[in-house]
């Protein structure tokens, strides 16, 4: 078994220092709201809303997206994953929303993600939590704000596991099973 | 997880996984319903025609919107039965689909088993939309959905499906359906009404409306159609809702959580009173949003089963 | 110009023989049938030899009930394209009904039939000619021309006579020429748009059955009728339990009733329609396990007198459709004697019994002088290895339709030669 890249106490480090920085570049948390990409990005998305609460006792809105939808795979009928909810209660217009996920890659997720959110409004700017970034980007999207930057291999695999998910809290990096 | 079969030909193919993962997605694509863009780029560029061999509009239209909401490319096309060349029709039709390469192809045809037969000659997926008396998988799906959306669950439930059953593919479906899903299932109607042979199928035959629906969780209403007076298996519309009309005085013997569904169009006061229509226990305009879920969650999950061999 | 037919063994039911033997032709005619190895000297020196070793030799089979579609229907079969599925099965003689367009109601048709047998025809070919004008079930046909043009039997088969003063007045006149009435026995009322036996596989499909009362009801109302008109009954491809079981008590009060079962309603159940499988698709239907159970019985006890494919080709056009709209029939020729040999193997019947019911029985019902081995008659034989196995592939059929419900069936029972008038006509 591999040794984690971050183990329990690291991650919490992280979101509470993303937590901070949210709430220094957005002026407080009077404007922001969270959206959590299905499945692990929806568990840091709940964390940083308590560690912001926490920090400015304000309960920002939450929201989940599953982006199955949106995904430009879909069609090759291989990847046919269970569509889950996408629950979004609040009004995007004028909001700076947070996008969140556990780990940003090629970066397809992310752009449909956004290409999701756009179909529920028009939030005034959309920005990027990651708790991993582990680069290989094939598409121009950076993150805002990032836990951990971690060079891999393509070949990798970086797995995020969360308690409220997992049961535990740590990150690895493993060869790709195929 | 892809679907055990690549056609939704009947309820009889699906296991009961596939009908939990069917209900379940179309479960999670309700809320596309319910936006201001009421639109998923998901099937952007796929192609979907409706061919409908017999009139439809309810149907056809959810199709049609379920496939529009996904941005699939819609196409409605009505096929004649009434041309007597046999043999020419369907399979010719099947051919000349096949050269405009669709992505699904919803087949509603009048005489049973035509869907299984053009799935032998198209190589899409096909989704059956109701064939003669034989079947009609997407409206058991959705009746079950609305049934699961009030109930919270569906196993051990037991329905009452009222009317006419020979004739009723929906019957058909949602037999299977409903048994496949655990609950129990009782027909009730006229004998002329009741097919040969279904008790042996582990459904209850009842001839007492009162009766059979005393201590069930659903009844549901099927249409009568008035040509079975003709054939002689009616004595007249008016006798048949004296019998088998669900009023309140009906109802009143019933449980008081009862829920009421009805695949439509409605007769009114022939087989179904119009307060009870009325009634919040009628959930017969949620069987209509959940027919669109369930459709969307079909061709959801027939997505990028094209490529599978045709035979 | 002779032949010889060695080492086979011989069943000939018509002379109750069973055994090694010999068969000598000339100028196809038996010309003698002697124990394996008396044939000897001069005599059959030099001649052409057909050894039959393993094999069965027996008289040509005798079909009572096939549809060859000619006049009128050639696109699904002719008199040459049946003929040569005739031979393929090992039958030699045909009795094709009148079911034709024109129909086989006066003696053209009868004439044209034969003259285009004459010219075509591999197999003997007998007409059977129609009940009523144009099957239409409304007036007699001359029954009398027919039977002078060479008709061998009465039928409006595809149809039935439903009108039951018709049939009384059929029952009559027919006695005149001494000809059996082969009833198609459905009662309509009770079949209108039916296209399966109504059972639970009917119920499941949501296809419109066709009821087995409205086989039994029109047998039985055949039976009431005959007691007072006399006049021969026979009746077709018996589907029903419960019919035979009518036949089986005429026959017990002595009545001239008589009747035949088609192979697949001993072999196949309505479990075959699953699937909108069109080929499955046959008037009378396919019925239940309990109906093959009582055929079979009464196929042991001689209820059932013979057996008779209903051979009724169909096109691709006609079949290849939804099962509501699909025509009733299947080619039956050519798998006759496997599926025969079923009965056989499941101990329903003995082998010299099968070759009787496909032979002799047929020919003494109508009256042919032919299912026979007998010294100087038409030299008409099959010749079959009972034990080869292979798989049926309808595409390789001789008939001009493929329409089969046992593509890919493992089957015992092969044709090796058919020979008609000493001719031989088929060899595999």
């Amino acid at each position: 078994m591999n040794s984690p890249i971050l183990n329990s106490k690291d991650i919490s480090r992280a979101v509470s220092r993303i937590s901070h920085e949210i709430l220094e570049r957005n002026h407080g948390a009077g404007n922001i709201a969270l959206v959590g990409i299905r499945t692990r990005g929806v568990v840091l998305s709940q964390r940083l809303k308590e560690k912001i609460k926490e920090i400015e006792n304000v309960t920002v809105d939450h929201g989940v997206l599953d982006i199955t939808l949106y995904r430009d795979d879909l069609a090759d009928g291989i990847h046919k994953p269970q569509l889950k909810k996408t629950e979004i209660s609040f009004a995007l217009e004028g909001k700076n929303i947070i996008l969140c996920d556990d780990v940003l890659f090629t970066g397809r997720t992310i752009r449909a993600a956004i290409d999701a959110l756009m179909d529920f409004g028009r939030p005034s700017s959309v920005q990027l939590a990651v708790l991993i970034d582990r680069g290989h980007r094939e598409l121009p999207i950076r993150p805002d704000y990032v836990g951990k930057n971690i060079p891999t291999a393509k070949s990798k695999r970086v797995h995020v596991l969360l308690a409220e998910e997992d049961g535990e809290d740590k990150v690895i990096i493993q060869e790709s099973s195929n | 997880m892809p679907l055990s079969t690549k056609n939704i030909l009947g309820i009889k193919e699906l296991t009961k996984q596939d009908i939990q993962q069917i209900l379940d997605t179309a479960d999670s694509l309700k809320e596309i319903s319910t936006r201001d863009i009421k639109k998923v780029p998901t099937l952007r560029g796929k192609t979907i025609i409706n061919l409908f061999f017999e009139p439809s509009t309810r149907t056809r239209t959810s199709f049609e919107i379920a496939g529009k909401r996904m941005s699939a490319d819609v196409i409605n096309i009505s096929g004649s039965t009434s041309s007597t060349v046999k043999g020419e029709n369907l399979i010719d039709t099947a051919r000349n689909l096949e050269a405009m390469s669709p992505d699904i192809l919803v087949v509603r045809h009048n005489c049973s088993g035509a869907p299984e037969l053009l799935a032998q000659y198209v190589g899409c997926p096909i989704i059956n939309a109701g064939d003669g008396s034989h079947e009609h998988p997407s409206q058991a799906l959705l009746d079950l959905l609305t049934i699961r959306d009030h109930k919270g669950y569906l196993e051990g439930l037991t329905v009452a499906i009222v009317g006419d059953i020979s004739h009723s593919r929906v019957a058909r479906s949602n037999i299977r359906a409903m048994q496949t899903m655990g609950m129990k299932v009782r027909v009730v109607g006229p004998p002329p009404l009741i097919p040969f042979g279904l008790e042996s199928l582990g459904v209850e035959v009842s001839h007492n409306l009162s009766e059979a629906i005393k201590d069930v969780d659903v009844v549901m209403v099927l249409r009568i159609q008035l040509e079975r007076q003709k054939q002689g298996l009616l004595s007249s519309l008016r006798e048949y809702s004296n019998y088998f009309c669900l009023t309140s005085e009906t109802l009143a013997q019933a449980r008081d959580d009862i829920l009421i569904i009805h695949p439509g169009p409605v007769n009114r006061g022939v087989e179904i009173a119009l307060d009870v229509m009325e009634s919040p226990r009628s959930l017969i305009l949620n069987q209509v949003t959940n027919g669109v879920a369930i459709r969307m969650a079909l061709f959801y999950l027939l997505l990028g089963e094209n490529n599978a061999n045709p035979n | 110009m002779q032949t010889l037919i060695k080492n086979g063994r011989v069943i000939d039911p018509a002379n109750q023989i069973d055994g090694s033997f010999d068969i000598l032709i000339s100028d196809g005619k038996i010309e003698a049938v002697e124990p394996q190895g008396k044939l000897t000297g001069s005599k059959i020196k030099n001649l052409p030899i057909i050894d039959a070793k393993d094999c069965v030799v027996a008289p040509g089979f005798c079909d009572m009930h096939v549809h060859f579609r000619e006049p009128g229907h050639e696109y699904k079969e002719t008199i040459e394209t049946g003929s040569a599925s005739a031979a393929a099965g090992g039958f030699s003689t045909v009795a094709v009904m009148p079911n034709t367009s024109p129909v086989n109601d006066n003696c053209s048709v009868t004439e044209l039939i034969f003259s285009q047998a004459k010219k075509t025809s591999l197999v003997n070919i007998f007409p059977i000619g129609a009940i009523s004008k144009g099957l239409k079930g409304e007036t007699l046909s001359d029954m009398g021309e027919l039977k002078e043009a060479g008709c061998i039997a009465y039928s409006d088969d595809g149809r039935p006579v439903m009108d039951s003063e018709l049939m009384r007045r059929a029952f009559e006149y027919s006695r005149m020429f001494g000809l059996p009435c082969i009833q198609h026995s459905e009662i309509l009322d009770l079949t209108r748009d039916g296209c399966m036996n109504e059972g639970i596989v009917s119920t499941e499909l949501g296809l419109k059955g066709m009821p087995v009362e409205a086989e039994d009801i029109m047998v039985f109302r055949d039976i009431s009728l005959l007691q007072k008109t006399g006049g021969r009954l026979h009746v077709a491809h018996i589907s029903s339990g419960g019919a035979v079981d009518l036949v089986r008590q005429a026959k017990a009060k002595g009545l001239p009733v008589t009747c035949e079962v088609a192979p697949h309603h001993f072999t196949l159940t309505e479990e075959a329609c699953r699937k909108y499988d069109t080929n499955s698709k046959m008037s009378p239907p396919l019925r239940t396990h309990e109906d093959i159970e009582l055929i079979k019985e009464g196929l042991r006890d001689g209820t059932i007198d013979i057996i008779a494919t209903d051979h009724a080709p169909h096109d691709l056009a006609d079949k290849q459709v939804e099962f509501s709209k699909a025509c009733f029939g299947i080619v039956g020729l050519e798998t006759a004697l496997p599926l025969t040999l079923k009965l056989v193997d499941e101990e329903v019947i003995n082998l010299q019994k099968a070759v009787d019911l496909l032979t002799h029985q047929p020919c003494r019902i109508f009256n042919l002088d032919k299912g026979t081995l007998g010294v100087g008659k038409d030299a008409d034989i099959v010749i079959f290895n009972p034990k080869t196995k292979y798989t049926i592939e309808p595409a390789k059929f001789k008939s001009r339709s493929k329409n089969s419900p046992y593509k890919g069936w493992k089957v015992r029972g092969k044709i090796c030669y058919t020979l008609v008038a000493g001719k031989t006509v088929y060899s595999s």
